[in-house]
């Protein structure tokens, strides 16, 4: 992983997002992700476990062990910032509701409350936002469920009350605001792929030598260097590859882009 | 009439304060852009704005002609500060995204190749030089009908203009397919249906 990451600010962090919600724009869901009620909030999690329901946000928080992870996320517009996560692992909270054996798959999907959600009234996306991840992904102890950020309880615009964050995959993976987590045995939906398959693949790895058929992804704009801030060159796998580079032994990741 | 009221208005301003207006905006950004008024990325946010204003303007140089046909009223005498600053904003788009967004040559020379939203963006961009450099009364003389001819490149310009946008969105948006809208609506206002030939009274 890369070590001594500088944070952005939390003014950076919370100012220039994605989350077509609520607008396209940078700026969209900082003005209007105040909408969005968070408590109360219920995760269904189905699909093949052991112990499905509809868990209480608050019950998954209270079981959870919260830890700091500072990663760089690097979205695919081909611009990175640095965020000091607060969260757990996906996988701890996989293991307390029982993965069953046959289950390959996880997918995620965002809340879509149209009263809440002004972004809703275009068809941007294919609503409801959905994600998903191979169950090895999901369980590696990378992936992150974020509940804050600089200690702080994560901001509507952010994704509260939980999130997903990948650090070696494009931004776009790490699915916001979850109100349902499916395990299941078949590759899940996912929203840009069936927006544009040509454009976004499932896997979504960060890699540099894959290109955006729009864009290059060799290099990224690093966000906060201000006027005259320098572009850096994209790492495979965002820096994290010794941690994951083996999930995808074997296979062609031009074609598993 | 506000056809009439407008045309008395204008009938004695002249057109060289758009210019000084025209300046404003860029310097207004760059104004930002140090002081930290653009957000988290003022460099995407001045090229963007850039981009924009400058359709904005290219779209405002195409409703001059429709205007006067449909409703009387004449700005022609301002279509040449309109289109320069087009042009001058779309040159400011560019330089941003050279010097200060993408910076590495090789990199803009592969983009330009190989993504069509810039590739349609240069080329509009190159097809309005030669328009901005002949906007000016000595070319208008030298030229002669040949200028008009010329001139008609901007019916290919804007829409390569309001492509350029709306290839570089991501997702369905609204925005871009607007403009597109507007300027394929201002190209057919200049259609003309062939006139039914006046046929000759018999005899």
């Amino acid at each position: 992983a890369p070590e001594g990451l500088e944070p952005n600010s939390f003014e950076d962090i919370t100012n220039y997002n994605n989350y077509y919600e609520f607008g396209t724009g940078k700026r969209d869901p900082a003005e209007n992700a105040h909408m969005l009620t968070t408590s109360p909030w219920t995760v269904k999690i189905d699909g093949m476990v052991d112990r499905p329901g509809d868990y209480q946000f608050e019950d998954i928080l209270a079981k959870a062990q919260i830890e700091e992870r500072i990663y760089r996320l690097r979205c695919v517009e081909a611009w990175s910032m640095v965020i000091p996560w607060n969260g757990f692992t996906l996988a701890s909270l996989l293991g307390r509701v029982g993965v069953q054996s046959g289950a390959k798959y996880v997918a995620f999907e965002t809340a879509t409350r149209p009263e809440e959600m002004p972004g809703l009234r275009y068809q941007v996306l294919n609503w409801p936002y959905r994600e998903g991840l191979r169950l090895d992904e999901a369980m590696h102890p990378l992936t992150l469920i974020a509940t804050g950020l600089y200690g702080k309880d994560l901001p509507n615009q952010n994704g509260a009350p939980l999130r997903l964050v990948v650090p070696w995959k494009y931004g776009f993976k790490g699915i916001k605001s979850i109100v349902r987590i499916t395990l299941q045995d078949t590759e899940p939906f996912t929203s840009w792929n069936d927006a544009n398959p040509r454009e976004y693949g499932f896997y979504s790895n960060v890699n540099p030598t894959v290109d955006h058929p729009r864009w290059s992804q060799a290099t990224e704009r690093v966000i906060g260097a201000g006027l005259f801030g320098s572009r850096r060159e994209t790492e495979m796998f965002n820096g994290y590859g010794e941690e994951v580079a083996s999930l995808y032994d074997g296979m062609d990741l031009q074609k598993n882009f | 009439m506000i056809a009439d009221r407008i045309n008395r208005a204008t009938r004695k301003v002249p057109a060289w304060p758009l210019y000084i207006l025209g300046a404003l905006p860029p310097l207004w950004l760059l104004f930002q852009g140090f002081t930290g008024g653009l957000g988290v990325d003022p460099v995407k946010e001045m090229e963007h704005q850039m981009g924009l204003w400058g359709l904005w303007l290219l779209i405002a140089g195409l409703c001059v002609t429709p205007l006067q046909r449909f409703a009387g009223v004449r700005l022609i005498k301002y279509r040449r500060a309109i289109g320069l600053t087009a042009f001058f904003y779309i040159f400011l788009h560019l330089l941003i995204w050279l010097v200060l967004d993408v910076q590495i040559v090789s990199q803009i020379i592969a983009d330009i190749y190989k993504r069509p939203y810039i590739t349609v963006g240069m080329a509009a961009f190159v097809l309005l030089v030669p328009l901005a450099l002949t906007s000016n009364n000595w070319s208008i003389r030298k030229l002669g009908p040949r200028w008009r001819q010329l001139h008609k490149l901007v019916y290919v310009i804007v829409p390569l203009g309001g492509l350029h946008f709306f290839l570089l969105v991501k997702g369905f948006q609204i925005e871009p397919l607007i403009y597109l809208g507007v300027i394929f609506l201002l190209l057919a206002l200049r259609i003309r249906l062939p006139r039914r030939k006046r046929t000759a009274p018999a005899e």
